[in-house]
Parts: structure tokens; sequence; C-alpha cells
């Protein structure tokens, strides 16, 4: 065999390799729709996404999941308020403000705050922080959409503080040069010339934060609470998606209506973060930093 | 003019108040971790079963069962990220394909570990069927992790120099050669720092092996891959939301929650020593 002909066979060896991910990103569509789309026999799209009732194991059972989308929106809403002043307050500190050694430091522990199993923050929601809660506020249950994100935006400030900082590095020197020479103070900089231009950088570092607490399922299993119905405070409790589908699979029984219920409810999940990172995607190409001899 | 300053300082102090919350919500979760759950830790909690329901006992059988997980996941994960990243860094030369591979890579990425085990259960466990299984299981956190060590793979071979490439080819080394003998070598402790930091991502998840492989208890060590197995995040899980004892086995939760934490952060930390030891010690 010629060397060339190896070499091909090797390249192409590879490119085999390389598409496993996207043949296991089909193969995750195509089991969560042949699982899910059954239950659409018995009831209909709009009223599997926009019905208010969620009682799966009532007879006849009800399979609307509005009140799990809503409790999943509402959590990583609350989630995010936290979650994105202190994940880009963060990344600036590291980025620009840090002393070189406590940079060393902060930014590891921001590391090992990334790589905390979910279910021992979600234990620590619900041991320490719900009874905590529930005697401070005087409320009925300590799980609930307060709890939840918190501990969701704990969960999340990793995810959007490295990647906002890994933007605001890709700044051009010389923009921060320019804008001293200018006699602006480090304030100004900042504020007017270095975070406009990593704010692609970080507009995608919020939406992968999102897309993170969205579709994170310990800590909402454990701390969320668990009421399928409308919240009417923030002190309510809520079933996001991801935790009725972890709570519930274990009973359903097996290709019953509810069991491929559950599988349609992973379908909204799945396309819900996967719009999340195809934006994030589409963002940080489209509106990627200019360097500075595009200027 | 005053007023630029001041506003400056308090600007700063904002961004110094920030970084605080969060060194000190991480410090004090794992001060407040560690003091509660040290106390239950012993010989004895490490190396034995659970007796009488869960409320006594070890849980040597969930931390083998996390090792066995664990263990294959990165056994199928590091091949299939490692040759991915391969293609990706050497042989791809941009165009429709590349396009779709890395959309397909970060897509993964983005995928939520509920939808995995979902995944898990249609195709491993039943399609396959696996059944509940440490190879379920393991095949379900492998394909979790993969985008983790593909990205990490790829950063370290794109860090190797050009030049490097040049020289071997130069010489009259064919590409594959050039590859196996010059290029991995020189990106193997990058290679290194992403896979361990796969390791520490799949020994922490729960939500992808509660229907794939993870049991609430087993009378026996796991015999074969087809056994289902107890794992240390389910273990917290159960012990935490399940039976009548939540209360009475408090300190079990604690020390099992301490255990899991000393070893995911214990593994990230190996990763994160290498790395800031590489980057200083950089050969070129």
């Amino acid at each position: 065999m010629s060397r060339k002909v190896k070499e091909i066979i090797i390249k192409n060896v590879f490119l085999l390799f390389a598409l496993v991910s996207v043949v296991i990103l089909a193969l995750i569509i195509i089991f969560l729709f042949v699982e899910g789309v059954p239950i659409f026999g018995v009831v209909s799209v709009t009223d599997f996404l926009f019905g208010m009732e969620w009682y799966p194991t009532y007879d006849p059972p009800e399979f609307g999941i509005w009140p799990l989308i809503v409790g999943s929106f509402v959590v990583t809403l609350f989630a995010s308020l936290l979650a994105v002043p202190l994940g880009v307050l963060s990344a600036i500190y590291i980025a620009e403000i840090a002393p070189p050694l406590i940079k060393e430091i902060f930014k590891p522990v921001v590391e090992l705050l990334a790589g905390l199993p979910s279910v021992v923050l979600g234990f620590f929601g619900m041991a320490v922080l719900a009874p905590w809660m529930q005697e401070t506020f005087d409320l009925p249950t300590g799980l609930n959409i307060v709890n939840a994100s918190l501990v969701l935006a704990l969960m999340a400030v990793p995810t959007i503080s490295s990647i906002s900082e890994d933007a605001l590095y890709s700044v051009p020197q010389e923009f921060k040069e320019a804008s001293y020479a200018l006699g602006a103070t480090r304030f100004e900089t900042i504020a007017r010339v270095i975070v406009p231009a990593a704010l692609s950088g970080i507009s995608t570092a919020v939406i992968l934060g999102m897309a993170r607490a969205i579709g994170e399922t310990m800590v909402v299993l454990m701390v969320a609470g668990g009421a399928a119905a409308i919240p009417e405070s923030i002190f309510d409790s809520v079933r996001p998606m991801p935790a009725s589908i972890a709570a519930e699979m274990g009973e359903a029984p097996f290709r019953s209506d509810h069991y491929h219920a559950l599988f349609a409810t992973g379908v909204v999940l799945f396309f819900l973060t996967l719009g999340f990172n195809l934006i994030a995607d589409y963002v940080s190409h489209r509106f990627k930093e200019v360097g500075s001899a595009t200027l | 003019m005053k007023w630029r300053y001041l506003k400056q300082q308090l600007f700063f102090l904002t961004v110094r108040l920030s970084a605080l919350v969060i060194a000190v919500a991480i410090g004090g979760f794992l001060v407040y971790i560690f003091v509660n759950g040290i106390g239950a830790i012993n010989w004895e909690f490490l190396t034995q079963p659970p007796r009488d329901s869960m409320t006594k006992g070890g849980i040597m059988p969930a931390i083998l069962g996390t090792f066995y997980l664990t263990a294959g996941a990165i056994i199928i994960a590091l091949p299939l990220g490692v040759a991915s990243a391969i293609y990706l860094s050497e042989y791809a030369k941009g165009g429709t394909v590349i396009r779709i591979i890395r959309v397909g890579v970060n897509c993964l990425a983005g995928v939520p570990s509920i939808v995995f085990g979902l995944f898990g259960l249609g195709l491993f466990v039943v399609f396959l069927k696996f059944g509940s299984s440490i190879l379920s299981g393991a095949l379900t956190l492998a394909f979790l992790i993969l985008p983790t060590i593909i990205g990490a793979a790829e950063e370290a071979l794109k860090a190797v120099p050009q030049t490097f490439r040049e020289a071997s080819l130069g010489l009259g080394v064919s590409k594959w050669q050039t590859i196996l003998r010059i290029v991995l070598p020189s990106a193997l402790p990058g290679i290194l720092t992403g896979s361990i930091l796969g390791i520490g991502r799949a020994a922490g998840e729960t939500a992808p092996i509660m229907f794939t492989a993870a049991a609430f208890f087993t009378a026996k060590l796991p015999q074969s891959i087809f056994d289902e197995v107890m794992a240390l995040p389910y273990h917290v899980y159960v012990l935490a939301t399940a039976g009548t004892h939540i209360e009475e086995t408090r300190p079990l939760q604690y020390g099992t929650v301490l255990v899991l934490v000393a070893l995911v952060l214990g593994i990230d930390l190996i990763a994160i020593v290498i790395r800031s030891y590489m980057r200083k010690n950089k050969g070129w």
C-alpha cells in the first residue's frame, strides 16, 4: 500500500471519530422523539405545551406542561438576576483589577465552584438553606423559587465568569492604551472601552450561563419544592421540567402515557437549551470582536 | 473632577465585593460541609456497606460504583475525544463538514444532563437491552464528557508550535508519523488535564445515571458490567430525599457529601496544579 493511500485512510478514520459527536446528537434527538411522540396520540401538541394541569397519575390523567415550563423559566430568570452581575463583575475583577497574587488564587476557586457536583449544592440548599429560610421568613416551606434560584445562581456564576473573562482578555491592549492616553480613568476605560469591545463574548457567557441553569436537574429537583402549579409569589414551590422528569421517570410504568409524556418534556427541554446554545454560537460569531487592525 | 475618581472607587468597591461574595460563598460552603461531614468519616464508613436499611454502616459500594462508572466513561470517551480533536486540529481545513462537527460538539456540550439520562435510557437500557447497568451508565457519562475532552485536547494540540510539525515534515516524515511521534507527545500534558477534568465531571453527575445505572441499594457488589451499582452522587440524593429516616441519617449524608466533594475537588485540583506547573515549565 502506498504511503499516500495510507495517509488518506488514516485521515478518514479520524474524520469518522470526529463525526461521533454529531451522530450522538442525532441519536439523542431520534430517541427523544421515538419515546416522546406517542404522547401526542393522547393529547394534542398545544394541549401538552400550554395545558395548565400536570396530573400524570390521576384518572383520567392530565398532561399539560405549562406550569413546568413556567417553573423552569422563573428559576432561571431569578438565578440570572444574581448570577449575571456576579459573574460579569468577577470576570472584570480577574481580568482588570485583581493583583496578580489574588488572581492566582481566585481563578482556581471559581473553577472549583464549576466542578462542584450539582447534587451536593442541591443537598446544601435542601439541608441548610431551606430550614434557615423557613424559620427566618416564617414560610410554609423553605423549598421554593428563591432558594432554588440562589443555588442555581451559584452554578451559573463560573460559566458566566470564565467565558466573560476570556472575552475581556481578548480585547487588544492598544484599545486600553489609547483610552488611557486620552486621559480616561481606569473605570472609564473599563466601562466605555473594554466592556463594549468584549460585549459579544459577555453576551455569549450570559446565554450559556442561563442554558446551564435551565438544564440543571439535581438542584431544582431537590430545592424547588416540586409543586406543579403556576407560582404566585417568589416563595412558592415550582416544578421545573428537569425536576419533573427526574422525579417521575422512576415511577412511570414502562412505555405508559406518563413515560412518553416525560420524554416529550425532555424534547421541549432539549430544544430550549439547543436554542440558547445556537443563539450563543450565533452571537459569538456574528459580533466577533474586531482586531485593532480593522478599526 | 473629583466625581470621576469617586465613581471609579465605587465601581472598584462593587467589583471587589462581587468577588468577595463568590469567595465567601464557596469558602463557607466547603467549611460547612467539612465541619459537618468529618465526624461521620472513619475506616468503617469508607470500607463497609450500609446496614439497617441504610441508617448505619458505610458507603463502600457507592465509592466502588462511582469508580467503575467513571473509569468506564473515561476509557470510552478519551480515545474518541482525542481522535476527534486530532481531526479538528490537524486535518480539518474548514468547510461545511467542519462547521457541522463544531456545531455538533457545541450543542452536545449544551445538552442538559437529564436529557442525557433520557437518551441513555432510550438507547442503552431499552433499545440495546443493556438494562440498568454499569455499561449503560458509563456509556451515557462518556458522551456527556466527550465535548469537554475534545475541547481540552484540541486546545492542547493547537498549543504545539507549528515549527515542530514543519521540522518533522521537512525531514520527510509522514503526516501520521508526525502526529503520533511529535505532536501528540507534546500535547500530552494538556490532554491529560482535560481528561482529569472530565473524570471529575463524570464522578459528580447524578441525573444521567439515575435511569441508566444507579441503584438505591445493592445487596452484593457488582459482578459484571451488566449489574446495577450504587454511586456516590445518587446515594446522597437517596439519603437526603427518600425514606423515613432523613433527619436521623443526616451525619451519614454529610459524610457522603464530604467524600464526594473531596473526591471531585481533589481530582479537579490535580488538573489545575498540573496545568499551572505546565504553563510555568513549558519547554518552548
